[in-house]
């Protein structure tokens, strides 16, 4: 008899990737994928991905999904749960969408506690269009538009999601992870699942930010990337648990 | 039938509402608050209701392309400068074809402008204002009444067409103050498989405007196009007033059209034979019964408080049928019934010339 | 036929009260009617003004060049409009503290002290109420109990008192009113 260990997530289409080798995106579609089917989910759920490597999600979710202009894919969210309550809505969102054009509706849909989940993926470039400077490029850090590395000077700091979104009194719970080894992957889920279950249980916005491997921009191989997250990158953006309000508020709900 | 006096963003509000608007997003910006304000204390009394006041206008149009695609009639509203940031979402709907309900309340510009009421914004309005081959339906209402019959019907062609709809009005039309009756809304017909509401159990749907294989993209553009053909070829509305005999007709639209009628009043006192054309629907724009009417008169003044925007679509519908001239009073200058008259008795005793 | 009025006075004086009471009562004995405010920047200070036209027919411009009526309560508002009303038209004006008179000699001038009047009735907010009787019994454009009705429906019955009070003053300014 052949017992079967893993495979394909249901709510994931049978569909190969677009992305590049060694790209986080396609590990993190994958577990919350898993999430969705363990949570049973999939007919209810709602996703909006963003403008950006990922805008190209709908080729694999198998849930119901509606693409943001750039940025826009929390005021969009906002607007299908307003709507729909009880349904699970995400957005699906690069640090150029939620740190630079879209800051203001990442921002304000945390500070209202939209009860929506936001998936962040944080690989401290512009991928899509070729590798420029993000929002969360850290200094020193050469991409194409910062050749000689981000300068303070001219470009100020790495905007740190998680931290600053942990201060707004609407938000509920945020994490950071990291997909660059199979204990962060694991780590990765159960965040999710945490963000989702949060939701669900009508608790309040939930964002968990995962520092996601880019080696074609980063021009690194595979390896290399995995471990530059370790060496680098979470220096910068430590992983953790930044809040969690989730029993408060369900004590809170509860009274 | 109950008569109401309200103000034209009040009204706009009590119409959306009884047409069955559910979800409304704004951001202040005079002179619109009125409606903003009304929708807040109003939509609390509609079952499902929501009211959400964004963090800018950017944020409102994509709240209220999220709550379209969700299946909720939804209704944003702004002025001039505020619709210019509403754009980018704008033709994000139209490439999506989520239907719903924009109100533009004019005001002076370009830039910041003034808070007067203008009629600046037409070429926007009517020529699609964001980026990409696409069009919204736009009707411009002169009065309270049609303020209310027009804002429902704006709903219905939102979703018979499943576009973006635009009421384009101006700041005095916000601010005024007329009877009006609300007509009993029609009840919706919107197909629930355009709907995003998750899968259940079946196939799951996708809504986008991303299309990056060119071929795609330009059949989805071809079948925007068909849309926006059968539009034109149905959906033109107009009004004329006293053109039967009229030697020259005025064209102009919601405000100006109202100073324009003032002033056809006081040129027939001095014997003179004046009508006015007011297109009601700016796109389409009724191209075809304006060229109708030109069989029987032979010169139009284009009337608009603008540097003349609409005068480019009388320009096409009559160029080589007949004279055109043009007054207008832009950046919020509102001007009188008496200016206008005196305007058009100049234009009406200048000598004829050949049209070619 | 179209009457256009012009009400005008400081923030605060209710003059956008009695445009819209006028523009209600209007529309509730039938007539077309538009009402229109002039709205600003500023929430606070500065000059109110609204238009009122009344008519037996469908109504072009709300805005009236030529106003038939001005009712004005303070002097900044009279110097800003006299010069709008139509030959034969008629200016009122609050004459507890407006001192200046209208520098037009074609138009007829009704001084109401409003203030005196209000502070006789032991209220000095229905000045406002006062200038409509005496504006109402001059003009005939509405019926004074139309009106009245009118002008308790917008007031709502939030307080008991309320249109008591406003019926006194009304009936003062419109005594006040000679024939």
């Amino acid at each position: 008899m052949v017992k079967i260990v893993s495979q394909r997530p249901k709510s994931l289409k049978d569909k190969i990737f677009h992305y590049c080798p060694g790209c986080g995106h396609s590990i993190v579609h994958r577990i919350m994928c898993e999430v969705i089917d363990e949570m049973d989910i999939r007919g209810i759920t709602i996703g909006v991905p963003p403008a950006g490597c990922a805008v190209l999600a709908y080729n694999y979710f198998d849930v119901d999904m509606i693409e943001a202009p750039h940025g826009r894919g929390p005021a969009m969210a906002s607007g299908i749960k307003r709507a729909l309550p009880d349904r699970i809505v995400f957005s699906y969102q690069g640090d150029g969408d939620l740190a630079a054009i879209g800051i203001a509706e990442s921002f304000h849909a945390a500070n209202r506690g939209e009860n929506i989940t936001v998936i962040f993926i944080n690989n401290a470039v512009y991928g899509m269009t070729g590798g420029q400077m993000a929002p969360t490029t850290m200094l020193n850090q050469r991409t194409t538009t910062s050749p000689d590395g981000r300068k303070q000077s001219l470009d100020g700091y790495p905007v740190k999601v998680s931290e600053i979104f942990s201060q707004l009194p609407g938000t509920t719970y945020i994490e950071r992870c990291m997909v660059n080894s199979p204990a962060g992957v694991n780590k990765t889920k159960k965040a999710i699942r945490k963000a989702f279950q949060c939701q669900r249980d009508g608790l309040g916005f939930s964002l968990v930010e995962i520092l996601s491997p880019c080696p074609t921009n980063w021009k690194m191989n595979t390896i290399d990337s995995c471990k530059w997250i370790d060496d680098v990158m979470s220096n910068v953006f430590p992983p953790g648990v930044f809040k969690d309000d989730i029993k408060a508020r369900a004590t809170e709900a509860a009274v | 039938m109950n008569k109401f006096l309200m103000s034209g963003n009040f009204i706009i509000g009590e119409a959306a509402i009884r047409a069955g608007c559910r979800f409304y997003a704004g951001y202040p910006i005079t002179p619109q608050n009125e409606l903003t304000e009304y929708m807040a204390e109003h939509m609390r009394r509609a079952e499902g209701g929501v009211f959400l006041q964004s963090e800018s206008e950017v944020a409102a149009i994509n709240m209220i392309a999220g709550a379209s695609a969700a299946g909720a009639r939804v209704m944003t509203s702004s002025s001039s400068p505020g619709i210019s940031l509403k754009q980018e979402g704008i033709s994000s709907m139209a490439a999506c074809e989520l239907p719903g309900v924009i109100v533009n309340i004019m005001r002076g510009g370009p830039g910041l402008g003034n808070i007067r009421p203008s009629q600046g914004d037409y070429f926007q309005a009517t020529r699609g204002g964001g980026h990409g081959d696409y069009r919204t339906m736009v009707f411009a209402p002169a009065t309270c009444q049609e303020l209310a019959d027009l804002t429902m019907d704006a709903f219905d062609y939102a979703d018979k067409y499943r576009t973006p709809v635009m009421i384009l009005a101006d700041g005095m039309m916000g601010q005024m103050m007329e009877p009006v009756i609300f007509k009993k809304p029609k009840p919706r017909q919107y197909p629930e498989k355009f709907m995003l509401r998750g899968a259940g159990d079946g196939k799951s749907k996708f809504i986008r405007g991303l299309l990056l294989d060119p071929i795609d993209s330009e059949e989805h553009n071809w079948k925007l196009a068909r849309k926006y053909e059968v539009i034109v070829e149905n959906e033109t509305r107009h009004e004329e007033h006293l053109c039967d005999d009229a030697d020259l007709a005025i064209v102009a639209y919601g405000t100006a059209a109202r100073i324009a009628k003032g002033a056809i009043k006081r040129l027939q006192d001095s014997g003179m034979k004046v009508g006015l054309f007011r297109p009601i629907t700016l796109w389409p724009f009724p191209e075809m019964k304006l060229r109708a009417l030109s069989e029987k008169v032979k010169r139009f003044l284009v009337f608009e408080m603008s540097t003349g925007q609409m005068l480019d679509d009388v320009r096409l519908a009559l160029q080589g049928y007949a004279q055109i001239d043009f007054h207008g009073r832009p950046g919020g200058a509102v001007p009188t019934p008496a200016e206008l008259a005196n305007v058009v008795a100049r234009v009406y005793s200048k000598k004829a010339q050949t049209v070619y | 036929m179209i009457t256009k009025v012009i009400f005008s006075g400081f923030g605060g004086q209710g003059v956008l009260m009695m445009g819209t009471s006028l523009a209600h009562s209007a529309m509730n004995q039938g007539f077309h009617v538009t009402y229109l405010p002039a709205y600003g920047a500023e929430m606070r200070g500065g000059t109110a003004n609204c238009t009122v036209a009344v008519a037996d027919e469908e109504i072009a411009s709300p805005v009236a060049s030529e106003p038939d009526y001005l009712i004005v309560m303070n002097s900044p508002s009279l110097f800003s409009f006299q010069t709008k009303v139509s030959a034969r038209g008629t200016i009122f004006l609050n004459s507890s503290i407006i001192s200046e008179r209208p520098s037009r000699r074609d138009v007829a001038v009704y001084a109401v002290p409003c203030g005196e009047i209000a502070q006789d009735l032991g209220n000095t907010r229905v000045a406002n109420v006062i200038m409509m009787g005496a504006f109402i019994k001059k003009s005939g454009i509405v019926k004074a109990d139309t009106y009245l009705k009118s002008l308790e429906t917008i007031m709502g019955s939030r307080k008991k008192g309320v249109a008591e009070i406003n019926r006194k003053a009304f009936a003062a300014g419109f005594d006040f009113i000679k024939d």
